[in-house]
């Protein structure tokens, strides 16, 4: 046994490709190959790299609008100018940093870890990039486009969600909703190519020995994933097609005074909508569950109820859109029939959640970066999942709806449970990316920042909506209780903000001082470990042969591997 | 008080109470604004019924989901603390543990039973809302979401008004009570109705009706918002809900009915005149004259209320001179565009909207 | 060990095809929510024309669309027996019969609006009816796209074996399109024209 033959061979190497045009290493060199590179690594660097871009410039926007309601009747932005702020920070957080980021994990892993030269259709990969780039930079240039910056801007002022008729041309004049749905639109057809692609990577590509059942965590996880994108997005797409006939043609779909409905653009747009937070979440569950065996040193508890769960979530979560419309008079039926399908929901997440604490339970966790970034999802997706529960309560709904509670929920799942996976998959990859190891120190001094200005930020915001504060409010009386909680929300911000400037200088330090990581820093599992840090342009000189879910493992340990109890 | 009857007597104390406690309540104007102030929003305080059956089923789901979260993160801070890498390890793996179909299965059941007991009150609390007979007696409310303040209609009692909804408290005692229902509709966009310390909230959707009621048992002028994001003024599209003694009710119901007094200084008539001649009238209304707009709010009895705007600024001298000098100062975006109106004649047309009471 | 080897025992399904039932996967998702539009906007017009009053069974063009399922079958068939002529015969007939399908809508359409007065903006029925037929019609467009395509491919001898399940995958296309022109059959034709 113990001679038995690397599952990856490394020796061999491929002949250079062949290079044409500048030479290697000028700047004009490296514009022509990220513009013209199909290669998934690169182009899953370059997705996480442009949500980042985003995420930051989201991010201030959020700055702002805290800025504004530190003191009731604040006249520091114009109503207008923070109604924009929150549609931008809102719709960019959504679709231009959790999108991409999430897409960026799936194009470099998947054929890592599925033991693959590179995802299905790589120039369908180059393209949903670009698109989705190009659906960015459409969205932000609203600042300027039409009669914006000068003429007071023309970015979207709908939010995120843009309920009808707030969108017809009666009540949205100018262009800024038309840069809305088409950066929608487009975006929309990126994230769909993508996960087309990611499905036939799964599907196709995996390297010999590789059953349905053995394919880590991470990827079944994206497979859900990708379904959930091509089922879900093309109603966001029908929407946009339609509310751009409302527009232009003069179509009545959402008009309501040529026969339109309103709550029409609500089941359309949440038949996307809530899919989509799962959409979101799911990729951070496919983090959580590579990172939390690995650093407990034990395999994930209950692989196959974990799969089911995510198939069930993904499957239920189809089923739940209109517990975003609650308050819109639907009948009690309907309301009920919701409010039941949500709180199945509850159901496959708990298992979730006590699989990952049995997998930490008996182990022996080391609190390295990506650890400590997966226990703060636990704690936090602990929260957000039980907020989801309460708000699951039609009833209890009909108070919470619209809040200032349901923004502390969704913050709690975005960023508690979402963003905090991000930071643990992008330490715990950065080593495979870029070869070196990021810096602990760094690493710790973001985390402890990030994690209590998170918490200082939108914890009071809770209690601000149990106070009765609604969302999307550019300014409030004094004397209704909640200067007190956005006090302190807005302190909060002003902690996470050098946490962020701690990752982002973690991020150029340690890829210029960081100490070389090898090729398996963490003693880990997958197939992605198998090869150099970073993986050459081909990922495997030979393509690799597995046997069990965990690769690594049984190639270090061929006294005890794991097919024998598979 | 010998000869009246039980009822009444019981009736007159409710009233000689509530005048004690709420001392503000005996100098009442019929706007309200002697009422105690509800600004503080809270949820768990419940001031009426509809919201009462809610906060009870909102417990009950705060207790389960808290005991969830204790002890769900007892166990993760236990496993943190307890399972950490020890530095003396020798660095050999922990036993490789797949799973436990008996662990699983209970954690599985036990999320199970916890759910049904949430869908079973979740389903009964929605059921005992939505559904609610109301009585005969009820009041009957419409009120019109407009960009950006509410336009209130009183069917029954032929009364329009704006932003300030007035009604009679009820009674805990059936036979006594006296709810609102509000049907609930919207001129342009999506808003929607939250007086959190008196019911959810519930939409206002154009080319829609919906429903919703109120049943409060105490006076006091409760504070509401717009809580569906409406465009740019969404943030002053505020709601206040006057609930009055019954008595106190009929006084302001008779005070609405009643003829407005005709102007009489100069001021005032030089206000009406050019009240009538510029384009205010193309969206005011003023009792049955022929201001009969209907795009601004009715004002035929604008002093009696509280507030300008939809709850921007107090209804005084000063903010309703610089509300007619130039809206758009005091709440920009509005509809109400500036008329250009020289000081003097804002003098005189503020003169005259000081008698429509 | 060498690529052929893992070849051997190891077999996965066609990227092609998997790629293209997503692709059909995401497109029915997209026609679903035009579907439930339609149905959902029914009887709710606020003025005429109405469905039953200007709406006539697209007989002709159904069948064309209908027979052309059955034509591209048959070339397909005469290409992997790499008989040319039948091939081209047979594709060529599929190209005619969607073109005829689509000039049909067109006609139709030219009736509507200038006949009827049925525009886009007229009323919820309008606006439903354009935007699902037109969908639609938009995919069958690309199909005669690809169709074309492929029928250039053969006039000029540019199709090799290992090229057949591309047009296998044009076919599958061509059959999907079909499908949904059956929903939307009887949703507009059918039940929508019923509805008094």
């Amino acid at each position: 046994m113990a001679t038995e033959t690397p599952i990856v061979q490394k020796d061999y190497e491929f002949p250079a490709p062949q290079k044409v045009g500048h030479e290697k290493g000028s700047f004009t060199r490296i514009i022509q190959e990220l513009v013209f590179t199909v290669d998934h690594k690169k182009l899953g660097l370059m997705y996480i790299g442009a949500g980042l871009v985003f995420f930051v410039v989201a991010g201030l926007m959020a700055t702002m609008i805290r800025a504004q309601l530190f003191f009731p009747g604040n006249t520091f932005l114009e109503p207008d100018v923070f109604n924009r702020f929150f549609t931008m920070h809102g719709t960019a957080m959504v679709f231009l940093v959790g999108m991409p980021i999430i897409f960026g994990f799936a194009n470099y892993l998947v054929p890592l870890m599925i033991g693959a030269r590179d995802m299905a259709f790589p120039r369908l990969n180059a393209f949903g990039f670009w698109a989705f780039l190009f659906s960015g930079l459409l969205l932000y240039f609203s600042y300027l486009g039409g009669p914006g910056l000068y003429a007071a801007g023309s970015a979207p002022d709908v939010g995120w969600f843009a309920y009808s008729p707030l969108t017809s041309r009666a009540f949205s004049r100018g262009t800024s909703t038309d840069y809305w749905t088409l950066s929608l639109l487009l975006g929309g057809i990126a994230s769909i190519s993508t996960a087309l692609n990611i499905i036939v990577t799964i599907v196709c590509y995996r390297c010999k020995g590789m059953t349905l059942g053995r394919m880590p965590l991470f990827v079944w996880l994206y497979l859900v994933v990708g379904f959930l994108v091509i089922i879900a997005v093309p109603p966001l797409t029908a929407c946009q097609i339609m509310l751009m006939l409302d527009r232009y043609l003069g179509a009545a779909f959402f008009d309501t005074q040529a026969g339109g409905s309103a709550v029409l653009w609500q089941h359309f747009f949440w038949i996307f909508g809530h899919p989509e937070v799962y959409i979101l979440i799911l990729p951070g569950f496919a983090i959580a569950s590579e990172v939390i065996p690995v650093f407990s040193r034990k395999p994930i508890f209950g692989y196959p109820i974990m799969v089911a769960a995510t198939v069930m979530i993904a499957f239920l979560s189809l089923g739940v859109w209109a517990h975003h419309m609650f308050t819109v008079g639907m009948t009690s039926l309907g309301n009920t029939f919701f409010a039941i399908s949500t709180m199945l929901i509850a159901i496959p997440t708990g298992i979730k959640i006590f699989n990952w604490l049995g997998t930490m339970y008996g182990g022996k966790l080391r609190f390295e970066l990506p650890m400590l970034f997966c226990i703060g999802f636990l704690f936090q997706f602990l929260i957000a999942g039980l907020t989801g529960v309460i708000l699951a309560v039609a009833p209890f709904t009909w108070q919470l709806s619209d809040s200032y509670f349901v923004v502390a929920h969704f913050h709690y799942v975005l960023i508690g449970g979402l963003l905090y996976t991000i930071f643990a998959g992008i330490y715990y990859w950065y080593p495979k990316a870029f070869g070196k190891m990021p810096d602990k120190k760094l690493g710790l001094f973001h985390f402890w920042l990030f994690t209590i200005g998170f918490h200082l930020t939108f914890a009071p915001q809770h209690v601000s909506g149990l106070l009765g504060m609604p969302r999307r409010i550019f300014t409030y009386e004094a004397g209704r209780g909640w200067e007190i909680w956005n006090q302190l929300s807005t302190i909060g911000v002003l902690i996470q903000i050098p946490g962020i400037l701690f990752f982002v200088i973690n991020l150029i330090y340690s890829y210029r001082k960081g100490r070389p990581a090898g090729d398996d820093p963490w003693d880990a599992w997958t197939l992605e470990w198998a090869t150099t840090s970073p993986p050459a342009d081909y990922n495997f000189a030979t393509l690799p042969e597995v046997k069990s879910r965990r690769p690594l493992w049984d190639l270090k340990h061929p006294d005890d591997p794991d097919w024998k109890y598979e | 008080m010998g000869n009246v009857k039980h009822q009444n007597c019981q009736g007159f104390l409710i009233v000689a109470l509530m005048t004690l406690f709420s001392p503000g309540a005996l100098f009442a104007d019929v706007s309200g604004a002697g009422y105690p102030m509800k600004r503080i929003t809270d949820i768990f305080d419940p001031q009426s019924l509809p919201a009462e059956m809610i906060m009870t089923t909102a417990m009950v789901v705060l207790w389960i989901t808290l005991g969830i979260f204790v002890v769900v993160t007892t166990l993760l801070v236990f496993i943190v603390i307890r399972f950490r890498r020890k530095p003396t390890d020798d660095g050999s793996e922990p036993p490789q543990i797949y799973g436990s179909t008996n662990i699983e299965l209970a954690w599985t059941v036990i999320p199970i039973l916890i759910t049904v007991v949430l869908i079973l009150v979740t389903s009964r609390t929605i059921g005992e809302i939505q559904n609610k007979a109301l009585p005969e007696n009820t009041l009957q409310i419409r009120l019109v979401g407009h960009q950006w303040w509410w336009e209130i209609h009183y069917p029954e009692l032929g009364i329009i008004t704006a932003n300030e909804i007035h009604v009679p408290m009820s009674d805990r005692d059936p036979a006594k009570a006296r709810p609102t229902h509000i049907e609930l509709q919207s001129a342009d966009v999506i808003h929607s109705f939250w007086v959190p310390q008196l019911a959810g909230k519930t939409d206002l959707v154009p080319n829609r009706t919906n429903r919703t009621w109120i049943e409060p048992f105490e006076t006091g002028v409760y504070f509401g918002n717009c809580a569906e994001y409406c465009g740019t003024q969404h943030a002053n599209m505020l709601l206040r809900v006057i609930v009055h003694t019954p008595e106190d009710f009929e006084r302001w119901v008779a005070a609405q009915k009643a003829p407005i007094p005709a102007p009489v200084t100069a001021a005032e008539i030089e206000g009406e005149k050019l009240f009538y001649s510029t384009s205010c009238i193309n969206c005011h209304k003023v009792g049955d004259s022929v201001a009969q707009g209907i795009f601004g709010p009715d004002l035929s009895k604008l002093m009696l209320r509280q507030t300008i705007g939809a709850g921007v600024a107090p209804l005084d001298d000063k903010h309703l001179w610089a509300w007619v000098k130039d809206p758009q100062e005091v709440k920009v975006g509005c509809l109400m565009p500036d008329m250009q109106l020289l000081d003097a004649e804002v003098d005189s047309i503020v003169a005259y909207l000081k008698t429509l009471k | 060990m060498s690529t052929a080897e893992i070849t051997d025992d190891w077999k996965l399904p066609s990227p092609r095809k998997v790629g293209l039932a997503c692709l059909i996967l995401t497109e029915s998702a997209l026609f679903t929510i035009f579907v439930v539009a339609y149905l959902f906007y029914m009887g709710k017009s606020l003025n005429g024309p109405l469905p039953q009053d200007v709406l006539e069974f697209p007989w002709l063009g159904s069948i064309a669309l209908f027979g052309s399922s059955f034509t591209v079958v048959m070339g397909e068939r005469f290409l992997v027996r790499g008989h040319k002529r039948g091939f081209l015969l047979w594709w060529g007939l599929t190209i005619a019969l969607g073109a005829f399908f689509v000039y049909f809508t067109a006609n139709e359409w030219w009736h509507l609006i200038t006949k009827e007065g049925l525009m886009i903006n007229t009323n919820v029925f309008g606006t439903t009816f354009y935007s699902l037929v037109g969908l639609h019609a938009s995919h069958v467009l690309v199909g005669l796209v690809l169709l074309s395509i492929v029928f250039v491919a053969g006039l000029k001898d540019r199709i090799p074996a290992h090229h057949h399940e591309h047009i296998e995958m044009v076919s599958w296309y061509w059959h999907f399109v079909d499908a949904i022109w059956i929903v939307v059959l009887t949703v507009v034709y059918i039940i929508s024209v019923r509805d008094p």
